[in-house]
C-alpha cells in the first residue's frame, strides 16, 4: 500500500525549496503525493506531512539533504527524528488558533472539489440555497462580520444595500489587491483552499441577485493567480457556480492604491485605478455603474461558515463590535512568523511574544506597524493593545488587514516615518491635493528635520502637513499615511533628532 | 529565463482582438501584449486606442500609470527584490543596495550585457520569510548578499 505524503504548494513553502523536496519524495518508494497550501508556520516551511494510523505526522523544516535520513528513520510510517513534529494539530501554535476561515488551508489538496467537499466545503451555499436569499442576508448581518480589509463595514448592511438597489445588472466583486506589507492571507487561501472563495462569491451572488463575480487579483501573486484559475474551471465544470453567475479572475498590474475600492472599480473597467469620490457609493453605483458589492477575500470566505454553522456560532467568539475570528499575520522580524486565526481581542503583546516568540534576530522588539503601510507603528509600552478595530482606532492606529510587522532595535525610526511618506508618493493615484503633493512635501520636511534643518519649525510642520492629509485626502492612502509618519514621532522622538544621532555614532 | 517575441504588428493586432470584446479590456491585453513582447511597445498605444474607441492620449495614461508595463523588453532574467517594510525589518534595504552595486544597474536598470534586469516590488505576500525576491517567476525566501551572489552567478 502506498504512503500517502503532503507537501504544500503555497508559494512561500516553493521559496524556501519545497518543489525540490515533493519531487525528491515523489521517487522514494511507493508515495502517493499530495501537494497541499500551507498551515502557515512559515519557520517549519516546508513542512512535510505523512498519513499514519494515528493521523498526519509533520516533519519540518525539511531540506533536500534531509530526505535520505528521513527516510532510513521510516519517516513514511511516522518515525523518529530530530525533525519530527509529531500531530501538526498539536503543535502550540496550531493548537492555540480557532481556525475557520482557514479551516482547510494547509490540509486539503486545493484544487480536488472531492477534499473540498470531505472537509465541510459548499455546506454553507447549500444552506443559502435552501433558506433564500433575504434570510442568507440575515444570517450574515446577524453574525457581526465586518469588513476584513481594514474599513470593517458592516457585510450584512453592504449586502442588504446592494440587493435593494434596482439594477438589472449586479455584481459581486473580491478585492484580492492584498497589497499590505505584511499580508498574506488572501494569497494563502487562494494557493490553498481557493474554493472556499467561490463558494463565499457564490453566496453574496446568490443573496443580492447578482449576475456575475470578478476577482481583482495583484499580478505579485503568480501561484495564486493560476492556482485560482484553475479551481474556477473545476467549479464551472462541476456546477458549483448556478446558472447566471459566472465569476472571472482579473490580474492587477502593480498599482498599490487598486487595493482602494473605488480605484480598483476603475481598473477593472479598464481605467487609470483613480480614486472615486463618494457618493455615489458602490451599492448603488459601482462596477459600470451598475450595483457592486466590493469585499474583501477574507470577508468572503468567512461567509461560507457562517452560513454553515450560523451566526450565532460566529457572534459568540470576539470581543466588543469586533465578531468572529480574523487571520492575523504574524510578519517580518519574528522567530516563528506565520498565520494565526483566532477570535478578536487578543493583545498586540501576546501575538508578538508569546505566539511570534520575539525577533528572529534575537535582539529586543522595538517597534510593531499592524495593518500595512498606512497602520501606526506601536512600542511595547502599548503591547496590551486587544485585537479589535476600536480599540487600534482608540490608539491611533488600525488593524487593517491583519498584518503585523515586528522591527528589532536595529530600526531607525525616521527613516520608516520618511519611506511612509515615500511610499505615498509613489503609489498616490494623483486625484487629490493632499495625497500627491503632500506626501513628496512630506518626504523633503524629514529629510530637513533629520539633517537637524530648522529643527522644531519643521517638526511643526510636520505635523501641520499630517492633519492637512488625513482631513483632506479623498482616501485612506493619503488619509491614513499620516498614521506611520505620527506614530514613529510620537513614540520614538529621539530618532528624528540629530544630536542623538551624532552621539550615537 | 522567459524569452519574448520581437515586435510585431500583425501579433499585436492579434493579442488585441483576442481581447477586445470583453469589458473593461485594457488591462488583459496589456498583460497579454507583455507577456508575448516582454514590454507594451509604443506602436501597440495607438492600435489599442483604435480598438477600444480611446485617444491615445487616454492609453498612454493607463500604460504608464501601472508600475507592471515596461516600454522596453526586459534582459534574459528578471530579479525582483521586495522593498516593503516586512522585508525591510529583516535587512532588505542593505540587500538591494548591495544587489545594485553588483550589477552596476539602479531600479529598473539592465545590466550592461543584457543578463538581468532589477526591478522592485512593494510585497510578493512572502513576509514571513523575508528578505523575498523572485527571479523569473520562481520565489526566493531568507535572501542575503551571498544567496544572490550565487544566485545571479547563474543569471548568464
Amino acid at each position: 500500500m502506498s504512503t500517502r505524503v503532503y507537501v504544500p504548494r503555497d508559494a512561500a513553502a516553493l521559496a524556501l525549496g519545497a518543489d525540490a523536496v515533493a519531487s525528491l519524495l515523489s521517487q522514494s518508494g511507493d508515495v502517493e503525493m499530495v501537494r497541499t497550501g500551507s498551515r502557515g508556520l512559515f519557520w517549519l516551511e516546508p513542512m512535510v506531512e505523512v498519513a499514519t494510523p494515528e493521523g498526519r505526522i509533520a516533519y519540518g523544516p525539511v531540506t533536500v539533504a534531509d530526505i535520505s535520513g528521513l527516510l532510513d528513520a521510516g519517516t513514511l510510517s511516522g518515525g523518529a527524528h530530530p525533525l519530527r513534529l509529531g500531530r501538526p494539530e498539536d503543535l502550540p501554535f496550531l493548537a492555540k488558533q480557532t481556525r475557520l476561515t482557514f479551516a482547510r488551508c494547509g490540509i486539503v489538496d486545493p484544487l480536488s472539489l472531492d477534499d473540498y467537499r470531505a472537509h465541510g466545503g459548499l455546506k454553507g451555499l447549500a444552506r443559502a440555497r435552501e433558506i433564500g436569499p433575504a434570510a442568507t442576508i440575515e444570517v450574515v448581518t446577524q453574525s457581526g462580520l465586518r469588513g476584513r480589509g481594514g474599513a470593517g463595514f458592516p457585510t450584512g448592511i453592504k449586502w442588504k444595500s446592494a440587493a435593494d438597489a434596482a439594477g438589472e445588472r449586479k455584481y459581486i466583486v473580491c478585492n484580492a489587491d492584498e497589497g499590505d506589507s505584511g499580508t498574506y492571507a488572501d494569497r494563502m487561501l487562494m494557493e490553498g483552499d481557493p474554493f472556499v472563495l467561490i463558494e463565499g462569491m457564490a453566496i453574496a451572488g446568490f443573496a443580492v441577485g447578482a449576475t456575475k463575480g470578478y476577482v481583482y487579483t495583484r499580478s505579485e501573486y503568480p501561484h495564486a493567480i493560476a492556482t485560482f484559475n484553475a479551481a474556477l474551471d473545476i467549479a464551472r465544470r462541476e456546477g458549483v457556480l448556478a446558472e447566471g453567475f459566472d465569476i472571472e479572475q482579473r490580474v492587477g498590474a502593480g498599482a498599490y492604491i487598486c487595493g482602494e475600492e473605488t480605484s480598483l472599480l476603475d481598473s477593472l473597467e479598464g481605467k487609470r485605478g483613480q480614486v472615486r469620490a463618494k457618493p455615489p457609493l458602490p451599492v448603488h453605483k459601482g462596477l459600470f455603474g451598475a450595483p457592486t458589492v466590493i469585499n474583501n477575500l477574507v470577508s468572503l470566505a468567512s461567509v461560507p461558515v457562517i452560513l454553515d454553522k450560523g451566526a450565532e456560532f460566529y457572534r459568540d467568539i470576539g470581543m466588543g463590535r469586533s465578531r468572529g475570528t480574523m487571520p492575523i499575520q504574524l510578519a517580518g522580524n519574528l522567530k516563528y512568523a506565520g498565520l494565526f486565526e483566532c477570535g478578536f481581542g487578543i493583545t498586540l503583546g501576546e501575538l508578538v511574544n508569546d505566539i511570534g516568540g520575539g525577533t528572529r534576530t534575537g535582539r529586543p522588539v522595538r517597534a510593531v506597524q499592524v495593518g500595512g503601510p498606512l497602520g501606526a507603528y506601536f512600542p511595547p509600552a502599548l503591547f496590551d493593545t486587544p485585537f479589535d478595530y476600536e480599540a487600534f482606532a482608540a490608539k491611533d492606529g488600525l488593524i487593517g488587514h491583519g498584518g503585523v510587522v515586528v522591527f528589532d532595535d536595529t530600526v531607525d525610526m525616521a527613516r520608516q516615518a520618511r519611506f511612509a511618506m515615500e511610499f505615498c508618493a509613489a503609489e498616490s493615484c494623483g486625484k487629490c491635493t493632499p495625497c500627491r503633493i503632500g506626501s513628496v512635501r512630506g518626504m523633503e520636511v524629514i529629510d530637513r528635520i533629520v539633517a537637524g534643518d530648522k529643527l522644531e519649525a519643521n517638526l511643526e510642520l510636520l505635523r501641520d502637513l499630517c492633519h492637512t492629509m488625513k482631513f483632506g485626502s479623498l482616501c485612506a492612502l493619503g488619509g491614513f499615511i499620516p498614521y506611520p509618519v505620527m506614530s514613529a514621532l510620537e513614540h520614538w522622538p529621539e530618532d528624528f533628532r540629530t544630536m542623538r544621532r551624532e552621539a550615537a555614532e | 529565463m522567459a524569452t519574448y517575441e520581437a515586435w510585431s504588428e500583425a501579433r499585436g493586432a492579434e493579442i488585441i482582438a483576442a481581447h477586445a470584446d470583453q469589458q473593461g479590456a485594457t488591462l488583459p491585453i496589456l498583460h497579454a501584449l507583455q507577456d508575448m513582447f516582454g514590454c507594451v511597445p509604443a506602436q501597440a498605444v495607438p492600435m489599442i486606442a483604435r480598438a477600444l474607441n480611446l485617444t491615445r492620449a487616454e492609453v498612454h495614461g493607463i500604460v504608464s500609470f501601472y508600475h507592471d508595463f515596461r516600454s522596453e523588453p526586459p534582459g534574459r532574467h528578471v530579479l525582483r527584490l521586495c522593498r516593503a517594510e516586512a522585508c525591510q525589518s529583516l535587512g532588505a534595504d542593505a540587500v538591494a543596495a548591495h544587489v545594485r552595486r553588483r550589477l552596476g544597474v539602479d531600479w529598473h536598470g539592465t545590466t550592461a550585457d543584457g543578463a538581468v534586469t532589477l526591478e522592485p516590488v512593494f510585497c510578493f505576500g512572502l513576509c514571513a520569510v523575508g528578505p523575498a525576491a523572485m527571479l523569473d517567476g520562481a520565489p526566493l525566501a531568507r535572501m542575503d548578499d551571498a544567496k544572490l551572489d550565487t544566485l545571479l552567478e547563474r543569471a548568464r
